[in-house]
């Protein structure tokens, strides 16, 4: 069973923020022991996602927990922001993959570089993504 | 065991500490725990020492149980123990030993110690040992762990050092792959690839497959994102040696080769040489032998 | 505000990225890049990226409007010095960064720029001196 440590909550309103949140994601991914690609692979996809919750969210923040489970290790990121929703989650998730713009690349590009990827969003009702990267 | 009889326990313990550790300490180099230099029996003797005093201390809370948090600075020394144990190659019996040898000290003083009372001292003997044998499976678990940990580190150097990148002319590298891929090791072996362009400033990277008995999806997959990565780091890949039944897996999986192949390594290193300009000339008369 | 400086280098213009990009950063480097392509008559575009650990789908976005704007202008765009660990995590992110081409470096960028000039003048029948 998973045990969430050491959270932390950044908030992201402006461009600024995306800078942020990579530079906080770095370094509890060099804490937690990641290989430089894995680095690489959850700082660019938490910094998709960042940007995809001020862009299309209006808004939001990202709550970071490190994660323990037995031997390994792991970094859990949720992007949650209160804005319009997304419509049909199978289109964006598939969307934007080989145009390379919009939305579509942060979601699908962002789920194909971690371990874990988790979406709940409703019109209206906001957006929570969660993505999970573990050392192991 | 009650706990007020845990601290009874407790306080036989610190009484007869130096013979119970003499005693156990003595069974230990007995059955060749200091043998082979891996530990002194000093520090052996050391280890006895905190571990006794830990669990005197443990018992002197009162607990019984090694799961509580009593217990906790008595699990603490067992998690170094066991995993030194590990790294030193102890064996798995060596290892649990080490706390199961302490029984029969213990008994041996609980004998002497209830006067008679020969159910009290059997009980409390009893008392002793299943505690003493949750401590014993908790140090094993560790050591278990350790062993894996090792092995798994053992396995990722395998992988970086059995397949070595080769250069074989300025700015043209070669990859041999031998023998089976897995997903772990052929993503190892990508990555050092990736960085041996960067060293040397390579143009082209040759990866021959020759020694390679089987690819299955997985593998192609990795093959062809080291080649597209390569690609956007500015050097192109050749792929060589793939063998009639590889190709044959290859098609029917569907895996589209999207990168120039070429049957040997010679014909791979022949082009590579076209590509950066070069070309192997004949001399017009043999040089002289020495 | 910092705005990225370009270098001018032979026919080509050379850009080092070594910040983290936003928004108004990037796009005050295309319109810099545009102006001074134009002002300079450069027929090449290089973008040093080997001090970026991270290049996102927004970099990606960049680089390709920079490679679009500059062929307009008649100038090839190299992207120079990508990391290892970048090259891969692009790969699995599934940016293609078509139109753009790459080298490992920018002398060998400055080669391919070169190449391709002399490939040009040589199909006009001769060049232009320097």
């Amino acid at each position: 069973m998973a045990v969430a440590t050491k959270t932390e909550t950044v908030p992201i309103r402006q461009s600024e923020d995306v800078v942020r949140v990579r530079q906080q994601v770095r370094a509890r991914a060099v804490e937690i022991g990641l290989s430089l690609v894995d680095q690489t692979k959850v700082v660019t996809a938490a910094s998709e996602l960042a940007r995809n919750t001020l862009e299309y969210g209006g808004g939001g923040e990202m709550i970071l927990e490190v994660l323990l489970d037995g031997m390994r290790k792991g970094l859990r990121l949720c992007f949650a922001d209160q804005g319009p929703g997304i419509a049909d989650l199978e289109l964006a998730l598939k969307d934007g993959y080989t145009t390379g713009t919009g939305l579509g690349l942060g979601l699908s590009g962002a789920k194909r570089l971690s371990s874990e990827f988790d979406i709940q969003s409703k019109p209206g009702e906001g957006t929570r993504v969660t993505i999970v990267r573990w050392n192991r | 065991m009650t706990s007020s009889e845990a601290t009874a326990l407790s306080d036989l313990l610190h009484q007869h500490e130096r013979e119970i550790l003499s005693d156990w300490h003595g069974r230990l180099v007995q059955a060749g725990a200091a043998q082979g230099g891996r530990i002194s029996e000093s520090e052996l003797l050391t280890q006895c020492r905190n571990l006794l005093a830990a669990f005197a201390d443990a018992l002197g809370k009162g607990s019984v149980d090694a799961n509580t948090p009593a217990f906790a600075g008595v699990r603490d020394l067992l998690s170094d123990i066991g995993r030194s144990r590990a790294t030193q190659g102890f064996s798995p019996t060596e290892t649990a030993l080490f706390v199961f040898s302490l029984k029969q000290p213990l008994a041996d003083r609980l004998n002497g110690a209830h006067g008679g009372d020969a159910s009290k001292a059997a009980r409390d003997a009893l008392a002793a040992s299943a505690l003493l044998d949750q401590l014993g499976l908790f140090v094993m678990e560790v050591y278990q762990k350790s062993r894996e940990e090792v092995i798994i580190r053992q396995q990722q150097e395998i992988a970086e050092l059995s397949t070595p990148v080769v250069q074989l002319w300025q700015g043209i590298l070669a990859l041999p792959l031998i023998g089976t891929l897995d997903s772990a090791r052929t993503q190892v072996v990508m990555e050092n690839l990736l960085q041996s362009i960067v060293d040397v400033e390579a143009e082209i990277a040759i990866i021959d497959i020759t020694g390679v008995p089987t690819v299955d999806t997985l593998v192609a997959q990795h093959l062809l994102k080291t080649v597209a990565a390569a690609r956007l780091m500015g050097a192109d890949c050749i792929i060589s040696g793939i063998r009639p039944q590889i190709a044959q897996t290859m098609v029917h999986l569907g895996v589209e080769l999207n990168v120039v192949s070429k049957a040997t390594l010679a014909d791979a290193f022949r082009l590579a040489l076209q590509r950066t300009g070069r070309t192997v000339s004949r001399l017009a008369s043999a040089p002289a032998r020495a | 505000m910092d705005r990225i400086p370009i270098l001018k280098m032979g026919r080509a213009l050379l850009v080092t990225i070594q910040v983290d990009m936003h928004d108004r950063l990037a796009m005050a480097l295309e319109e810099d890049l545009t102006t001074k392509i134009v002002a300079t008559g450069a027929r090449g575009v290089l973008i040093d990226i080997s001090s970026l650990e991270i290049v996102d789908s927004f970099i990606g976005r960049m680089l390709d409007n920079i490679a679009s704007v500059a062929r307009v202008l008649d100038a090839d765009t190299v992207v120079v010095g990508m990391r290892p660990a970048v090259a891969i995590t692009l790969v699995e992110l599934g940016l293609e960064l078509t139109g753009i081409k790459t080298a490992l470096n920018v002398e060998k960028g400055m080669d391919m720029i070169r190449a391709r000039l002399d490939e040009t003048e040589a199909a006009d029948g001769g060049g232009n001196e320097d």
